[in-house]
């Protein structure tokens, strides 16, 4: 049985309630808007990659906005705290992780980079919120790729989850 | 098995007791999570009594075979209880005749049948369609792809803020290119019941058919074929406390025989030759293949279920809860109803200020309390309202006002998660 009271703990609520990084961010070189359309839901994702000293693509700034519910908007707002001022392959790489780990398929005993994220693990227990937890990474993923739109039923999508909704 | 004494056979005929009537329905002994299951959506789909599930069971174990086939005792046994599960719902809704009948897959299913059968037949280049704004998008889907075919032109009835249809502007819609009218008989997403007769006598008065998708009537309201002279009638079986996969399309017999065959294969050819083909009479032209013989006799039992606690009944027991619930839910901060309307079925589609529907949904879940959210696939109705979404409780015969409290209290409860 999911344990739903996980889900809304107050690490959730307080991102909610204060998201951050919230807004838009100017001269951004990447972003992406990213849809749900099972529920209406939309996010925008717009970011800066910039070389560091070693020549190796950082992410400089982040930046995210729109409408949706509680656990999309904190995943965003935590996800653009994990991934600011890090390298574009550690954010490939925890996106790739986080799907892991929403979907039910990441090993926790191996080693990762999940961290606090670990407050969403509880979506894999609820299949019509997964997509919630994951449009925000979804939406990293397209803009990081400068893919303009995202789509949570987009099919040939890495981040694609098989969840039904009428 | 369990034999269940069926609640309408033993109490009076005055009181409505939704307590006996809760002892016929299992699934509703359920626990979610440690709490009992309050399950307020009925409009999406509704729960199967025990005489229902027991009516399938006796098919699958003692009458099944293919129908309208063979001589064999089964093939015969199976045939006349799919006929007669027609017969039944044919007195269910007032049809005049058992062959204004169809059975289709659900009312999906009837207005793709009305689509593709009457639209593509009948209507050309440059004619109107009216539909409304609170049309569920199997009303509206199959008609864009219709005037896309053709080169036809839909018209929208609008709506007031109360969620109902503005009549003075449907009528002002018509004009001498309007071929067809869709209309919903109660509105899924915010449960308004729209004049459906007036606006039928409206359009006849012009020649134009009017089509009536009955999805969300069927289930709450007495509804009579020939008193609301509709030309075609759409509902489905697992609304109205019968199975999935199995719906009717009533259609005016006249109507019915000009069309042309929705699907093509057996069962609904006179004769095959690869030169030419002579269709089946009506129903059976528009039942290609193998129907879901199962679950129309299922359907035919919910109906028999239904008619004996009368549908009067049920629309009276209805109203009361949805009344306490408003009531309630009206008395609520931070709570704001959509749909308004002076006439409404039972269904309370709502907001919480601040909380996003689906956490509304996930954290009522945690109740053991069932309401959809989304945007109950009537996207017009939210982009009329300006929301993305709503929860939506919609209930049935068999809820109680302890479920109205609990649906109440589960309010309160996640309004403080998140205050």
């Amino acid at each position: 049985m999911a344990d739903y009271r996980a889900l809304y703990q107050e690490v959730i609520l307080d991102h909610n309630k204060k998201p951050r990084n919230y807004g838009t961010l100017a001269h951004a070189s990447h972003h992406a808007v990213g849809h749900n359309p099972l529920c209406g839901d939309h996010i925008t994702v717009a970011l800066n990659l910039d070389l560091d000293p070693e020549a190796v693509e950082c992410i400089v700034g982040i930046a995210f906005e729109g409408e949706s519910c509680a656990i999309c908007k904190a995943s965003a707002s935590m996800m653009t705290v994990a991934v600011k001022g890090k390298t574009r392959a550690y954010a490939e790489t925890l996106t790739h992780e986080f799907l892991a780990m929403a979907t039910g398929k990441l090993n926790l005993a191996t080693p990762h980079h999940i961290g606090r994220l670990a407050v969403f693990a509880g979506v894999r227990d609820l299949p019509t919120r997964v997509k919630c937890a994951i449009l925000p990474w979804h939406t990293l993923h397209a803009a990081l790729n400068s893919v303009a739109s995202a789509s949570t039923e987009a099919t040939q999508d890495l981040m694609h989850a098989p969840t039904g909704n009428a | 098995m369990r034999a269940v004494q069926s609640a309408f056979h033993t109490r009076s005929a005055s009181a409505f007791d939704v307590e006996r009537i809760r002892d016929d329905f299992p699934i509703l002994r359920l626990k979610v999570d440690g709490k009992p299951l309050v399950y307020l959506d009925n409009a999406a789909s509704s729960q199967m009594p025990q005489p229902v599930i027991d009516r399938l069971v006796r098919y699958q174990t003692s009458e099944h075979a293919n129908i309208n086939r063979a001589v064999h005792y089964l093939s015969e046994t199976a045939t006349s209880a799919y006929e007669a599960a027609r017969r039944k719902l044919q007195h269910f809704i007032h049809a005049r005749e058992e062959r204004e009948v169809i059975f289709t897959s659900g009312t999906t299913d009837a207005i793709n049948l009305v689509m593709h059968g009457y639209g593509r037949k009948f209507i050309m280049a440059g004619d109107e369609i009216i539909l409304t704004t609170l049309e569920h998008h199997s009303n509206i889907v199959p008609w864009q792809m219709l005037a896309e075919e053709k080169g036809a032109k839909i018209r929208v009835v609008p709506i007031n803020d109360a969620g109902e249809l503005l009549i003075d502007e449907y009528e002002r819609l018509f004009n001498e290119r309007t071929r067809f009218v869709g209309v919903l008989h109660v509105s899924n997403a915010l449960g308004t019941v729209n004049p459906v007769k007036q606006m039928i006598a409206f359009a006849h008065a012009r020649g134009v058919p009017v089509l009536v998708d009955g999805a969300q009537a069927v289930p709450h309201l007495q509804v009579d074929m020939q008193e609301l002279d509709c030309d075609f009638y759409a509902f489905s079986g697992h609304k109205l406390c019968g199975p999935t996969g199995i719906g009717v399309l009533y259609g005016k017999a006249a109507l019915l025989e000009v069309m042309q065959p929705f699907k093509g294969g057996g069962d609904m050819i006179m004769s095959v030759t690869f030169e030419k083909t002579t269709y089946n009479t009506i129903p059976h032209k528009f039942e290609a293949g193998t129907p879901p013989i199962a679950a129309a006799i299922g359907l035919g039992a919910a109906v028999d279920y239904l008619s004996a606690i009368g549908m009067d009944a049920i629309a009276a027991y209805e109203h009361t809860l949805l009344r306490y619930a408003t009531e309630e839910m009206m008395r609520m901060s931070g709570v704001r109803i959509l749909g308004t309307a002076a006439n409404k079925a039972a269904v309370l589609s709502f907001t919480v200020d601040g909380v996003h529907p689906h956490d509304v949904g996930t954290l009522l879940n945690q109740e053991g309390v069932a309401v959809r959210t989304g945007h109950h696939c009537a996207q017009p109705v939210m982009q009329r309202f300006k929301v993305p979404a709503t929860s939506r409780a919609s209930f049935a015969f068999y809820n109680n006002m302890a479920e109205v409290d609990a649906l109440i209290a589960g309010i309160r409860s996640l309004q403080k998660v998140f205050a």
